[in-house]
């Protein structure tokens, strides 16, 4: 067995813990969210092992290094901090239903690192730039930032959705299976600020790196630029909540805003702009 | 200027509004520079845009927009806020943090959100004894009061972590000022271009350099020593991608080598403060010539050109290259042509950098040809670079402090009654409430049991 078809495994318990989870959702059947949890749990399984034979197999290859060097090992690396950190948050807080509107992301990102062809999923050796423990140590804090601000936007989005529904003021038995507002505004708060002390450190550990190997801790290039974009939005968000008390739906809309600037500063950046980090570019 | 004018100043200054105002400003116009390609000569811009809107784009320095007054103004203005309104709050915190918890009236503890009431059978003392002892097992270290009604008990930790939103508030501003500190314009504005700059340098192999040019201005600057490049060479991996870039490079401080070493990729050199990283190459077409013949002791050296012949009079050796095969400017065969005048030359393909061995009627010679590269180093001095890295760990440890740690108080109020005596609990903390929450009950209930 190899690397990639273990991958592929991961994949389809991604889709189908998100399939339960949405199940969980629409039915309410407490046993099919069960499921969901035991599949996203054997996904992150066979994703660690998969990761770990991965690596191995660079060093077999004669080009070793850690399984985090291009846009299917990023994107991988990405559903993996997600469903972990949904995993944990699941944990705490025990409300499974957030699985509904989480998961899909994971899963997504799995599904689109294995299918599109713009994506190379080949172990290749590093081009010099890359060659960095500080890669690492980037790519691994930034990942988890990214991960914690898709959870926190799939809780603003199960925000809104609550929300609209008890505005409504129709009863919808959907929706009640929701966790309180007041909870879910909580755990978006919280998510947000774990997110946002990770992205800190990405962007430093980005910096300290780029110091190393070109001598300019910062040089506005289009990803650094939109890395700290997004930074100066959770701040604006963080901000907003505790100094002049912004709670729920705006807080909801900002997760969400956030996220889309994150999405487009791992994706957009290297598909519509161009500049330093062309090597997530495909 | 009246009182009040300057206080809606400075009130302005210590708003949040005008804080959020100003990230979604920074964060909004951070786009422009990243639609618009930055630090492009000015023919780019009319071509791209038209000539009208390159003149407004030039007029609003969007070519160089994150340098621009308006980009710095908005930093600094940020810069300003930042300071006015931590400085601000800073005397506040002092006051709670200073505010003793003995001093508040028992009456209140009822009112906290979080309290529970709970009996003891036990007289004052040995009740006392008791709850002093609960403090102490957390690592909390009660202060008491005896008051009329009873005895207060009081314990607080973490009040120091209520500063940690101003180490994160601080350490932006250190890493702004480490930012201009390096900054080319401040060493102009000290008269000083070699305080702090970057710039560049196309060293060929052998050859020795004491300055660089600068970026943007293309001055000269001048090194105190000079940088000599030994050698210049490319790895690949077997697929043809390249594997590393490195030059051995020299320091020669007073007409004295004092340092060698290999810069790669990720792997500067720095010599009195001036750090030295591997970023270009650029091939030349002349080639580095060892010749030797074997058997003896005779051999050379020499520096050629295609097409010119070349010759060792010692050995009675004449050779040139005649042709070649190259990939790029990198050069992967080389065609050369031989002779000892003795019979007809040797013609033959050899590899760059690789051993060719000519059997002649004179004797076999060893003849090894490399091309010659210039490295390409970036040179950069920044001043300022600690005091960014010093920002940037006070901001992560001020991060942790302020989000995760908290500032949390204990009240016990001791109360005598007919058989024993009855306790009242309270507490506080100013954030993660809910872990406090736990914890307070948890530690009640050992004493209940
Ligand atoms: C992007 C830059 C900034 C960062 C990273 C930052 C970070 C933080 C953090 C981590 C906190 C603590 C949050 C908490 O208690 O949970 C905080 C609080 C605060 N920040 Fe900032 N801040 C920034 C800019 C500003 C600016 C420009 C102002 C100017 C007015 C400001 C004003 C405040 C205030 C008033 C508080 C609340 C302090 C309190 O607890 O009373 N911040 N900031």
């Amino acid at each position: 067995m190899d690397s990639s078809q273990l991958f592929g495994v991961t994949m389809i318990a991604y889709i189908v813990a998100a399939a339960f989870y949405i199940g969980l959702f629409l039915f309410k059947n407490e046993r099919v969210g069960v499921f969901g949890m035991a599949l996203a749990m054997a996904g992150v399984g066979i994703q660690t092992a998969a990761t770990g034979l991965r690596w191995y197999e660079s060093y077999q290859m004669g080009a070793g290094h850690a399984p985090l060097t291009n846009m299917y090992e990023s994107l991988v690396f990405f559903a993996w901090c997600t469903t972990i950190i949904y995993l944990v948050l699941e944990f705490r807080f025990k409300t499974r239903v957030m699985g509904a509107f989480v998961m899909p992301c994971a899963a997504v990102a799995m599904a689109y690192a294995s299918f599109s062809d713009r994506i190379d999923d080949q172990i290749s050796p590093l081009i010099p730039a890359l060659q960095s423990n500080w890669l690492i140590a980037h790519v691994v804090t930034c990942f988890i930032g990214y991960g914690a601000f898709a959870v926190a936007g799939g809780l603003g989005v199960m925000y809104l959705l609550k929300q609209s529904a008890s505005n409504a003021n129709d009863r919808q038995p959907l929706l009640n299976a929701l966790p309180e507002l007041k909870v879910i505004d909580d755990q978006t708060h919280k998510t947000i600020v774990f997110g946002f002390m990770w992205l800190s450190a990405g962007i430093i550990t980005g910096a300290v790196w780029a110091n190393e190997a070109w001598g300019t801790y910062w040089s506005w290039d289009p990803k650094e630029t939109w890395s700290i974009i997004t930074w100066f939005l959770y701040a604006l968000t963080l901000h907003a909540r505790f100094t002049r008390g912004w709670r729920g739906r705006r807080i909801a809309w900002l997760a969400i805003l956030g996220f889309l600037a994150v999405f487009f500063t791992y994706f957009g950046v290297n598909f519509f702009l161009s500049g330093l980090h062309s090597y997530g570019s495909v | 200027m009246t009182q009040q004018k300057k206080n809606s100043i400075l009130s302005l200054f210590a708003s949040v509004q005008l804080a959020l105002s100003l990230l979604f400003l920074l964060a909004a116009t951070s786009i422009i520079g990243t639609l618009i390609p930055q630090n492009n000569p000015p023919d780019f811009y009319i071509e791209r845009y038209g000539f009208k809107t390159a003149q407004l784009l030039r007029i609003l320095d969007i070519p160089d927009m994150y340098n621009s007054w308006w980009f710095l103004g908005l930093l600094s203005l940020f810069a300003l806020n930042l300071t006015v309104c931590s400085l601000e709050r800073i005397p506040q915190v002092i006051r709670t943090l200073r505010r003793d918890g003995l001093t508040v009236p028992p009456a209140q503890l009822a009112k906290f959100p979080l309290h529970r009431e709970l009996r003891l059978a036990h007289a004052m003392e040995a009740a006392t004894t008791r709850v002093e002892a609960l403090f102490t097992t957390l690592g909390w270290r009660a202060r008491t009061a005896n008051l009329e009604q009873g005895r207060l008990l009081f314990a607080e930790r973490g009040g120091w972590t209520r500063f940690g939103v101003y180490v994160v508030h601080c350490s932006i501003l250190i890493i702004l000022a480490g930012a201009l500190v390096g900054s080319s314009t401040v060493a102009r504005i000290i008269g000083n271009p070699k305080f702090a700059f970057k710039g560049s340098i196309m060293l060929p192999e052998g050859e020795s350099t004491n300055h660089l040019i600068a970026f943007k201005s293309g001055e000269h600057i001048d090194l105190d020593f000079h940088l000599r490049c030994d050698a210049f060479a490319i790895e690949y991996y077997p697929n043809g991608m390249p594997k590393t870039y490195r030059s051995k490079v020299t320091v020669i401080d007073k007409g004295q080598p004092v340092h060698s070493a290999d810069i790669e990729v990720n792997q500067p050199l720095t010599y009195k403060g001036v750090t030295f990283y591997q970023s270009s190459y650029q091939p030349y077409q002349n080639y580095q010539v060892s010749l030797k013949k074997q058997g003896s002791t005779a051999a050379t050296s020499a520096i050629v050109a295609t097409a010119k012949q070349t010759d060792w009079p010692e050995a009675g050796v004449s050779y040139g290259i005649i042709n070649r095969e190259s990939q790029g400017e990198a050069t992967r065969r080389l065609k050369i042509w031989f002779t000892d005048n003795q019979g007809e030359p040797s013609v033959f393909w050899v590899n760059n950098n690789q051993e060719a061995i000519i059997e002649r009627p004179s004797g076999t010679y060893l003849l090894t040809l490399r091309q010659l590269y210039a490295t390409g180093l970036q040179a950069t001095k920044d001043p300022g670079v600690w005091l960014v890295y010093l920002g940037c760990l006070l901001m992560l440890v001020g991060l942790y402090i302020a989000f995760f740690l908290s500032h949390r108080k204990l009240y016990a109020f001791i109360q005598p009654d007919a058989d024993g005596c009855r306790i009242l609990f309270a507490g506080e903390a100013n954030k993660n409430k809910v872990g406090f929450e736990d914890k307070f009950s948890e530690l009640i209930n050992t004493l209940e049991k």
